[in-house]
C-alpha cells in the first residue's frame, strides 16, 4: 500500500502550485484555474486521510467541496465574462477601480 | 369651589387657542377669547373668596409632578385667605387691562400675541399664588417672568424694547438665583417642599445653624434671606430696581397689569406666604424692613425730578412696593398685603391713566411737552387725579387706610420702628409730591406740545375710559374693607387675614395713632400742596431749586448713577470676559480646537491607511498567503 506521505506530498506540491500560480499570473483564468488546483489539492489530502483512518465522513466532505466548487466555478466565470465585457481584458492589474 | 381649577387654567386655554389661531383665523377678534377666559375667571374667583369667607379652604394635591428618591413634588392648591384676596387683586386687574387693551392695542400687528401673552400671563400669576408648595410656586415665579419678557420686549423692532426686555430677565437672573437656593435649603431642611409641613414643622429649625460658605449660619435667617433674595428681584427692590424703570418700554396695560398691580408684588407675597420662617429671624425682618424703607426713599427721590411719565409712575411703584415690605419686616403682613390690594387699584389706574394720555398725545411721554390736558380729556384727569389722591393718602381714598396702617404698625414695631416710620411718612411727603407734579405739569396749565399733537388731543374711547372708571371707583373705595378701630371700623382686612399670616405684633396708645396718622396726613397734604404752589403758582421755582442743588438735581436724574454703576462693574467686565475668554479662548481654542480637531485626526489617519486598499488582486493574495504562513507558523513552532 502506498504510504500515506505520498499523498500528502503530491497534494502539498499540487497546493502550492496552485498558490504560485496564483501569486505570480496576472491572467484572471490562469488565476481561477489555480484556485481551482489549491481546492483540490485540498481534497487530496481528505480523501487520502478518510482511506487511512477508515472514516467515510473525510470523503463525504469532499462531495460538499466539489459541488460547491462547481458552483463558486459557475460564479466565477459569470464575474470574469462580466469583466471582460466591461473592460475588453482579462488582466487584473488594469481592474484596479477599488483603489483607495 | 370645587371648580377652582378653571381659574388659572381658563386663561391658559385662551393661550392656547390664541397663539395656534390667532395669527390665521381669529385675528382682530382675538381678545374675545382672552377675555372670556379672564372674566370666567374673575367670576369663580370672586365665588371662592365668598366661601373662604364662609370659612372654606383648599388645600389639595392634583397629580404627583416629579418623584426622584426622597424627593416628592405634587402639582397643588392651595387656596386660603391670602390667596383668596390674591386671586380677586390678579383677576380683577387682569380682566379691566384686557378690556382697555381693546382699545389701547387696536389695530396693532400683534393684537392677537399681545392677548394670547396676556393670558399667559394670567395663567403664571393664578399659578404662582394658587401652588401649595414651593416648586410650583418657583414655576408660576418664573412664568411670569418669562412673560414679563415677553410683553416688555413686545414691540421688538425697538432696540430699547428688546433691551429693556434682557435687562428685567438677566436682573432678575440674580435674585432668582438666591430664590432657588432658599428653596434647595427647604428641600434639604425639611424634606419637602410642600407648604403645611414645611410651616407645620417650622418651630424646629429654630437655633440651627448651617455652614454656609464657611460660616456659621443660623438656619432660618439664612432661608428667609435666600428667599427675600428673589422678592427683592422680582419686586424691584434696591439694589435689583433697575429693570423696573426700563420695563416701560412694554404697551401701557402691560405695565398696569405686571409692573404695578400685579406680578411685582410677588416678592411681597412670598414674604407674606412664608411669614412662618421669616417671623424665626430677627435679622432678616430687619433686612426686609431696612430694604423696603430704603427703597421707599430712594425710589421717591428719583422720581421727583423724572420728566417721563410713565418713569414717574414706575419709581412711584418701587417706592411703593418698599413700603410694602417695610410692612412685612415689621410683623404686618397684613398691612403689607392690604397695600398690595389697594395699590393694585391706584396704581393700574396710573398707568392706564398714563396709557390714555399717551393715547392722545401720539405716544409723548414727556409730561413737560403736556399741559392743559384736563380740558381735553376730562374723564382721564378726573381718574387720575381720584388715583394721585388715593397714593397721596388723602384721607377716606384706598391708599390712605393701607398707608396709614403700614405706618402705625411700623411706629409701634419698637425703636428701629420709629426710624421706619420717619423715613415712610418722609416718603409719603414725597409720594404726594410728585404724583401731584404729574397733575399740575401734564393736566394744568397751558399746552406746551406741538400744534399738530394739540389738534389731536382727544378723549380716549369708552372701552378705555370704561375701565379707568371702575379702577376709579376701586382706588376710592377698596381701602374701606380695613378701616381701623381707631376710625370706628373692624379692621375686617386684617382679621380676614389673619388665620394665615397672624397678628402683627406692637402696642401702642391711642394718642401715638393718632399723632402718627395725623402726621402723615399732614406731610401727604404738604406734599400736593408744595407741588401746587411749585408747579402752579410759582413756575420758575422749580428751575432755581435744582439750579441751586444743581449736584442733587443731577444725581436725581441720573437715578444715583447706578445704571451706570452696574454697567462699569458687571456688564463691561462680562462683555469683556465673553469677548476675550469665552469668545477668544474657550470658543475659539478650545471648543474650535476639538471640533475641527478630530475630523482632521480621522483625514490624517485615513489618507495614510488607504494606502493598504491598492486595488492589486495579487497584493492581497500575496499578503493573504503571507499571513497564513505566519499563522501556521505560529501553530506549527510556537
Amino acid at each position: 500500500m502506498v504510504p500515506l506521505h505520498w499523498y500528502l506530498l503530491l497534494s502539498s506540491a499540487v497546493f502550492v502550485v496552485g498558490v504560485a500560480g496564483f501569486l505570480t499570473r496576472r491572467n484572471i483564468i490562469i488565476m481561477f484555474m489555480s484556485i481551482e488546483l489549491m481546492l483540490n489539492a485540498v481534497n487530496i489530502s481528505l480523501v487520502s486521510f478518510s482511506r487511512y483512518l477508515s472514516d467515510m465522513r473525510g470523503q463525504v466532505l469532499v462531495f460538499f467541496v466539489i459541488a460547491v466548487a462547481a458552483a463558486e466555478a459557475a460564479i466565477g466565470l459569470a464575474i470574469i465574462i462580466a469583466l471582460f465585457r466591461n473592460k475588453a481584458t482579462a488582466h487584473v492589474d488594469e481592474a484596479n477601480e477599488m483603489k483607495g | 369651589m370645587d371648580n377652582y381649577l378653571l381659574i388659572p387654567f381658563l386663561p391658559l386655554a385662551a393661550f392656547f387657542v390664541n397663539i395656534l389661531f390667532g395669527k390665521t383665523l381669529i385675528r382682530d377678534k382675538s381678545h374675545w377669547v382672552s377675555l372670556f377666559a379672564v372674566v370666567c375667571s374673575w367670576v369663580i374667583a370672586v365665588m371662592t373668596l365668598f366661601e373662604v369667607i364662609g370659612g372654606r379652604t383648599v388645600n389639595r394635591d392634583l397629580y404627583t409632578w416629579i418623584v426622584s428618591g426622597d424627593f416628592r413634588v405634587s402639582v397643588g392648591f392651595l387656596i386660603d385667605q391670602l390667596t383668596a384676596v390674591m386671586l380677586i387683586v390678579v383677576t380683577t386687574v387682569s380682566s379691566l387691562v384686557h378690556i382697555y387693551s381693546i382699545g389701547y392695542m387696536h389695530g396693532d400687528k400683534g393684537y392677537y400675541r399681545f392677548f394670547a401673552y396676556l393670558s399667559l400671563f394670567t395663567f403664571s400669576m393664578l399659578m404662582l399664588v394658587m401652588a401649595n408648595n414651593f416648586l410650583q410656586l418657583y414655576f408660576g415665579w418664573e412664568a411670569v417672568g418669562l412673560c414679563s419678557y415677553f410683553l416688555i420686549g413686545f414691540w421688538y423692532e425697538k432696540k430699547s424694547a428688546s433691551d429693556a426686555g434682557k435687562k428685567a430677565f438677566i436682573v432678575n437672573r440674580f435674585g432668582d438665583f438666591g430664590f432657588g437656593l432658599g428653596v434647595i435649603m427647604i428641600f434639604l431642611t425639611f424634606g419637602t417642599l410642600h407648604y403645611a409641613p414645611v410651616f407645620g414643622s417650622v418651630n424646629g429649625i429654630v437655633g440651627k445653624t448651617v455652614d454656609f460658605l464657611g460660616l456659621q449660619v443660623d438656619l432660618p435667617t439664612l432661608i428667609a434671606l435666600l428667599l427675600f433674595c428673589g422678592a427683592v428681584g422680582k419686586s424691584a427692590q434696591l439694589p435689583l430696581h433697575v429693570w423696573l424703570p426700563d420695563a416701560m418700554e412694554g404697551p401701557t396695560p402691560v405695565s398696569a397689569l405686571i409692573h404695578a398691580a400685579t406680578m411685582v408684588t410677588a416678592g411681597v407675597f412670598l414674604v407674606a406666604r412664608c411669614n412662618p420662617i421669616f417671623v424665626l429671624s430677627p435679622p432678616a425682618m430687619n433686612v426686609v424692613a431696612l430694604v423696603g424703607a430704603v427703597t421707599a426713599l430712594f425710589a421717591g427721590t428719583i422720581a421727583l425730578v423724572q420728566n417721563d411719565i410713565k418713569r414717574i409712575v414706575a419709581y412711584s411703584t418701587v417706592s411703593q412696593l418698599g413700603y410694602m415690605f417695610l410692612a412685612c419686616g415689621v410683623g404686618a403682613f397684613s398691612a403689607g398685603i392690604f397695600h398690595l390690594y389697594t395699590h393694585a387699584f391706584f396704581k393700574a389706574l396710573l398707568f392706564l391713566g398714563a396709557g390714555s394720555v399717551m393715547h392722545a398725545m401720539a405716544g409723548e411721554l414727556d409730561i413737560q411737552k403736556m399741559g392743559g390736558l384736563k380740558k381735553h380729556m376730562p374723564l382721564t384727569y378726573w381718574t387720575f387725579l381720584l388715583a394721585s389722591l388715593s397714593i397721596s393718602g388723602v384721607p377716606g381714598f384706598a391708599g390712605f387706610f393701607s398707608k396709614d396702617e403700614i405706618l402705625w404698625r411700623a411706629y409701634a414695631s419698637g425703636p428701629l420702628g420709629h426710624l421706619l416710620y420717619a423715613i415712610g411718612a418722609l416718603t409719603a411727603l414725597l409720594t404726594a409730591f410728585y404724583s401731584f407734579r404729574i397733575i399740575f405739569v401734564a393736566f394744568h396749565g397751558k399746552f406746551r406740545g406741538t400744534h399738530e399733537q394739540e389738534h389731536h388731543l382727544h378723549e380716549s374711547p369708552k372701552i378705555m375710559t370704561v375701565p379707568l372708571l371702575i379702577l376709579a371707583a376701586g382706588a376710592l373705595a377698596a381701602g374701606w374693607v380695613g378701616i381701623p378701630p381707631l376710625l370706628g371700623g373692624g379692621e375686617h382686612f386684617a382679621e380676614f387675614l389673619a388665620p394665615v399670616v397672624g397678628h402683627a405684633k406692637g402696642e401702642g396708645t391711642h394718642a401715638e395713632e393718632w399723632a402718627t396718622m395725623i402726621t402723615a396726613v399732614i406731610l401727604g397734604l404738604g406734599g400736593i400742596a408744595a407741588a401746587a404752589f411749585v408747579y402752579l403758582r410759582k413756575s420758575t421755582l422749580a428751575d432755581t431749586v435744582a439750579g441751586r442743588f444743581s449736584f442733587i438735581y443731577r444725581l436725581l436724574w441720573n437715578k444715583y448713577y447706578v445704571d451706570e454703576l452696574y454697567d462699569t462693574i458687571i456688564v463691561r467686565p462680562t462683555f469683556w470676559v465673553a469677548k476675550n475668554v469665552i469668545v477668544g479662548v474657550t470658543d475659539g481654542k478650545i471648543i474650535e480646537g476639538i471640533v475641527n480637531g478630530v475630523p482632521r485626526f480621522i483625514g490624517t489617519l485615513s489618507s495614510w491607511l488607504r494606502n493598504i486598499q491598492t486595488g492589486m488582486v495579487h497584493q492581497y493574495a500575496a499578503v493573504m498567503a503571507l499571513g497564513a504562513f505566519v499563522v501556521i507558523a505560529i501553530v506549527l513552532f510556537w
